[in-house]
């Protein structure tokens, strides 16, 4: 893979937010790259720092509220450096979002194509019918049936699946480079899901982008993703190729994540929850954050921080104090073999 | 819609209706005292109370009396349609008492009006966006004051300051436009931001709050993920969705005026509608009250219609079968 089609280079980012109670330890040292064509599955629970980190990307978290350290590099540039203004331009037009409730992600009082014609006038001097014309030619192109007349609809006269075509029509305006889905299915009937899914596959190929996939479907990233960042309480636990982490996954906590995922040939009785929940990030545990979760836990994990590095040469990097014999041990047990291998 | 405004409009008359009848109900059941003696002079014998009773209509039952009221009012009398009757005191027409008062009350609640809803909007604007900012506190402070200032005292306040202090705005009373249009301006201004300087407080804290809430709402995030610029977000996404409870509140509160503006009318001493009952209802004069009361119902219904219909056109998800 060549560099010019590297397109976000994230190195520590890291994001507080400071509240009455104390500081908020959302996001801690989060490093990625994202090249055009690839997927990048972001996975962990409710409150693992994935939202907000893809919020601070897009420049989206109050800035007088937030304390943000680290760099978003975006082809070259600098975003946490920007002034708004500068980022509002990139907003929308190189980097695009698809949120995760669609029901409440439309305004109800705006028809559905004039929101995306907005878009369109955001970052373009275009008339306005032009601009409408272009929302038409989107919604019929993420697969709105009559997109004519349908954008002339309300999003109450929209269905789930729909709305959500709607908002990845929305952020396609403007052929972006960078296409981030925060839980893009959660809140569609399954059937919806794979339509979705689907259709942000054809995109990422039809455009070459970057598309980052938030979710904690393991099924979905083991179906899209090219690459998985493993996330628990605003921190990297594991990241590597998307093949490695599902036929060698190396951190107790993704063997969670795994054991914990159903499927078509697990029957329920064989489903291994993981104890507890996630820690507050107001105050998160000294050394491993997820040690008194986990099972494999030994004496150092409750004092020292394992660092995010490759245990050995030819693995991917994981932050577990595990040896590696343990690790190839436990995570050939919980082998998967990708469905659609995309790499 | 049509069908709904006209179902509407029949629901109103039948409201209006029920008003009157209270009033006449409230008006006989729980008298404080005789109204006939009020005319009757001093000790009056029985005869001429029977005769001034008589001649009011007094000394019929309630409900026909009411009966009376609603034929004259379809049919008119010989002022017009529709027909309110005569003031007990003086036997002049009701409708030609507020036909002459209500352009005083009108005129006062339009200005007011108007005064109130762009300054509370915009203060509560400002408040939003600058939330916790000292502009926001010195803004949400002035609510505080306007909130809880009685009208008397501010009203008393403002003349003694801006009209005998300073001599810069004309003092009580009544100057028709027609007669002077300096002397109205002049003398309305001061009834005019007195009166509004409460609903503003008001107005001003709800569009703060609203618009608060609106701005946290998940497409405000989408509007903001466009590229949209802030004052787009704010102004065409998040005021938009808080109008709606200010719609409501502006509606009844212009209505409830036209009867209720009572203390700013005497403040200022313009003799308007709510003027006009107070003293109807003080000197027990029926009519002059019915004939407020009913203006006040059908206004009261009107702007609640009204109020309906605006919504169908601010919110696309409210249609009317």
């Amino acid at each position: 893979m060549t560099d010019d089609r590297l397109l976000l280079d994230v190195r520590d980012l890291t994001v507080r937010f400071p509240t009455s109670d104390g500081v908020v330890q959302a996001v801690s040292d989060v490093s990625f790259t994202l090249s055009r064509g690839e997927t990048l599955g972001v996975v962990g629970e409710s409150g693992s720092g994935k939202s907000v980190s893809n919020l601070a990307i897009m420049g989206l978290l109050n800035r007088q509220r937030t304390a943000i350290a680290g760099e978003v590099l975006f082809q070259g540039r600098d975003l946490l450096t920007l002034q708004s203004e500068e980022l509002r331009q990139i907003r929308g037009k190189d980097i695009a979002m698809v949120f995760q409730d669609p029901f409440a992600c439309l305004h109800p009082m705006y028809r559905v194509g004039a929101q995306i014609a907005e878009a369109v006038t955001a970052h373009q001097n275009v008339s306005k019918t032009r601009a409408w014309e272009r929302a038409v030619e989107l919604l019929g192109h993420v697969g709105i049936p009559n997109a004519k007349s349908r954008a002339r609809d309300y999003p109450h006269q929209f269905s789930g699946g729909m709305r959500q075509r709607a908002m990845i029509a929305m952020a396609l305006v403007h052929n972006p480079a960078v296409l981030i889905c925060d839980e893009p299915t959660t809140a569609l009937d399954v059937t919806v899901q794979a339509q979705i899914i689907e259709l942000i596959e054809e995109v990422k190929r039809e455009f070459d982008i970057g598309v980052i996939l938030v979710t904690h479907d393991l099924g979905v990233v083991a179906e899209t993703a090219n690459s998985v960042m493993v996330m628990y309480a605003g921190r990297m636990m594991e990241y590597g190729p998307a093949r490695e982490i599902f036929e060698q996954p190396q951190h107790p906590y993704a063997w969670g994540l795994l054991d914990s995922m159903p499927s078509v040939e697990r029957r329920l009785s064989a489903l291994v929850p993981i104890e507890g929940s996630p820690p507050s990030l107001l105050a998160p545990p000294a050394g491993c954050p997820f040690h008194p979760r986990c099972r494999f836990r030994f004496e150092p994990c409750p004092t020292e921080r394992p660092p995010l590095v490759a245990p050995v040469p030819e693995a991917h990097p994981d932050a577990c104090h595990l040896p590696w014999d343990d690790k190839v041990r436990e995570g050939s047990k919980r082998s998967v073999v990708q469905i659609g291998d995309a790499a | 819609m049509a069908f709904y405004i006209a179902r509407r409009l029949f629901w109103t008359l039948i409201v209006v209706a029920a008003v009157i009848a209270i009033t006449f109900v409230v008006f006989y059941l729980l008298p404080a005292g005789d109204p006939a003696l009020r005319f009757a002079g001093k000790n009056p014998n029985q005869t001429e109370l029977d005769l001034i009773r008589h001649r009011l209509g007094l000394d019929q039952a309630w409900y026909v009396q009411f009966g009376k009221f609603i034929k004259t009012f379809f049919t008119g009398d010989q002022y017009g349609w529709p027909g309110l009757g005569y003031t007990f005191a003086g036997q002049s027409s009701v409708l030609h008492l507020i036909l002459e008062r209500a352009p005083r009350t009108l005129l006062l609640i339009m200005g007011s009006a108007i005064l109130w809803l762009t300054t509370g909007v915009a203060i509560g604007v400002i408040s939003a966006v600058k939330r916790r900012s000292a502009v926001d506190r010195a803004a949400m402070g002035f609510a505080l004051f306007g909130i809880s200032a009685p009208v008397f005292w501010l009203g008393l306040m403002a003349l003694y300051i801006f009209w005998r202090q300073l001599g810069w705005a004309g003092g009580t009373g009544y100057v028709s436009p027609v007669d002077s249009v300096t002397g109205f301006f002049s003398h309305m201004i001061l009834p005019w931001v007195v009166l509004a300087s409460l609903y503003a407080a008001f107005y001003a804290r709800m569009t703060r709050n609203n618009l608060l809430e609106t701005l946290g709402e998940d497409y405000i995030r989408t509007a903001r993920a466009k590229g949209l610029s802030e004052r787009r977000v704010i102004f065409k996404h998040g005021l938009r969705a808080s109008l709606t409870p200010i719609v409501t509140m502006f509606g009844l509160d212009v209505a409830l005026l036209v009867g209720g503006a009572v203390i700013t009318e005497s403040v200022f001493n313009i003799q308007g509608l709510g003027y006009l009952a107070i003293n109807g209802a003080l000197t027990q004069d029926l009519p002059t009250v019915l004939g407020v009361v009913l203006l006040a119902a059908v206004a009261v219904a009107v702007m609640n219609l009204l109020v309906d219909v605006l919504y169908a056109f601010i919110d696309p998800r409210v249609r009317y079968v």
